[in-house]
């Protein structure tokens, strides 16, 4: 087990490793193959970025900012779209109170309201927080109804015939049987949020990774422009990995768990 | 811990009787059962037979108050029944425990519905996992079990509240013969210390005449008969099996 565990990591680490081979021998050499690479910075030339970018305290307050933005925002999409999947998948009430606003709205690109973001809120940091929430809200709304409509219904009958009502039944079948289905829809949340809040601080805000990004370009600072974007992906795998993990957690009772693979 | 045990497994609660007046049951517009008449006794064990589709699930569902009647009334003590009860427990044919619970906490789960203390539902659970044979599996998920240690769970579950009538759904359908006579007999020996009412769906008219004290036959949209099976012997059982299975 061990062993195969070695062997796997790296063969991991030696694909990330190639990659960014690849990247040094067509950056270093100025190869123009119909795509230009002679533009592009060198993996020393983006490295030595990076370490003076760690040392400014600037480069921590981006970061920080970025993550208090999308944890802000999914976290309330989080508990709304929970709340209103649960409502639309049990109440035929509120679907059709809710549904034909939500079907109408669901198509429009959460980015696409950045105008009415800016025009709604008073500062661009509710704005940029709205449109993260946004952007999490419709997966995790979606997985959710879905997941509330697959329930068995022996579980509620169960439930029942022992004596539980309604709120018994939300709380002890509902809720945890619909875990392994909202966590898909909160995996597919946290990536598409973090689309929206880095466009957000490209087109407003000052601060930010994204913000940071777009003005290393604008500056014509291109190392800076791929530490940025290196710096976007580090951040999104870690909070997916976050989601994985606490999902992988709360579902353990699935027949799949048992063998422990991934 | 030491005081509390005894106050749910003791308190020995009347059992409940049922009343069938001209009882209809369906799904849309198809009737399974038509204008049933039945009375079934407090704390007698009443085995339902039939062929699959004769309605016996269905008129279980509708005992427990999760199927509403197309026609006609069920009556729990002389009160209309129109919805599901503590009262009215419970036990499906497979899958009936919450897969996220372990075996302690889907046992203590009608007691938490009911708002019993913690500690005093945790000694009730103990008691009644020991009383089905269940020590040392108190922290197993229900997915760790084998098909017959579940539904001694939920044997557990159902009764660990004390209900006064048990609904049992072909609880022991999905089991192999040996771990179903296993079953068998732990439920005799469940029962004798409750005095709830224990209504038994099966198709198999072995268990049918080794757990019941009445039989009936369902078939033909309707209960064909009733037949007492207390007090006879092991030649009469014969009889009566032949009996049975004439009406099937």
């Amino acid at each position: 087990m061990t062993r195969r565990m070695t062997r796997r990591w790296v063969l991991r680490a030696a694909s990330v490793l190639a990659a960014a081979g690849l990247w040094q021998v067509l950056t270093a050499a100025d190869v123009r193959l119909w795509l230009r690479f002679d533009r592009l910075p060198t993996l020393d030339e983006i490295a030595g970025e990076a370490v003076r970018q760690l040392a400014t305290p600037v480069f921590a307050l981006d970061l920080l900012q970025s993550l208090i933005r999308i944890l802000t925002g999914f976290g309330l999409a989080t508990i709304a779209g929970i709340v209103a999947g649960v409502a639309l998948g049990r109440s035929a009430r509120t679907r059709d109170v809710l549904l034909p606003l939500l079907e109408a709205v669901r198509p429009i690109p959460a980015i696409a309201l950045v105008p009415v973001a800016i025009l709604l809120f008073p500062t661009d940091e509710q704005g940029i927080v709205f449109i993260t929430f946004v952007a999490a809200f419709f997966p995790i709304l979606v997985s959710t109804r879905h997941a509330v409509r697959a329930l068995p219904t022996l579980w509620e009958d169960a439930v029942r015939t022992l004596g539980g009502r309604r709120l018994h039944v939300l709380w002890h079948v509902v809720l945890p049987g619909i875990l392994p289905g909202v966590f898909g829809g909160l995996s597919v949340g946290m990536g598409v949020s973090w689309i929206c809040v880095i466009s957000a601080e490209m087109i407003s805000g000052e601060f930010g990774v994204g913000y940071r990004t777009w003005q290393a370009y604008t500056l014509v600072d291109y190392p800076g422009v791929i530490v940025g974007m290196v710096t976007i992906g580090l951040l999104g795998w870690l909070t997916s990995a976050v989601v994985e993990l606490a999902g992988r957690r709360a579902t353990r009772w699935l027949p799949r768990a048992q063998g422990g693979m991934s | 811990m030491t005081a509390v045990a005894p106050t749910v497994r003791t308190a020995p609660v009347a059992g409940l009787g049922f009343t069938l007046e001209g009882l209809s049951l369906g799904y849309g517009r198809e009737l399974v059962v038509r204008e049933v008449d039945l009375r079934i006794v407090p704390g007698e064990v009443l085995v339902v037979v039939g062929a699959s589709g004769s309605g016996k699930s269905t008129l279980l569902r509708a005992l427990a108050g999760l199927l509403p009647p197309a026609g006609g009334v069920v009556r729990a003590d002389g009160a209309e029944v129109t919805g599901t009860s503590a009262e009215r427990a419970m036990v499906f044919q497979d899958d009936g425990l919450l897969p996220w619970r372990s075996v302690l906490r889907n046992i203590e789960l009608p007691l938490r519905i009911r708002k019993v203390g913690r500690r005093e539902r945790t000694a009730a659970a103990r008691d009644w996992i020991q009383r089905v044979g269940l020590d040392g599996a108190e922290d197993k998920l229900p997915r760790e079990l084998s098909g017959g240690m579940r539904q001694r769970v939920q044997l557990a579950r159902a009764l660990v509240a004390a209900p006064r009538a048990v609904l049992m759904d072909e609880p022991f359908g999905a089991l192999d013969a040996q771990t179903r006579a296993q079953m068998q007999r732990l439920l005799l020996d469940v029962l004798r210390d409750t005095q709830a009412t224990v209504v038994f769906v099966t198709h198999d008219v072995d268990e049918a005449l080794l757990l019941a004290d009445r039989v009936a036959v369902l078939g033909g949209h309707g209960v064909r008969a009733v037949f007492d099976v207390r007090g006879t012997g092991e030649h009469p059982h014969a009889e009566l099996r032949d009996k049975i299975l004439k009406e099937l």
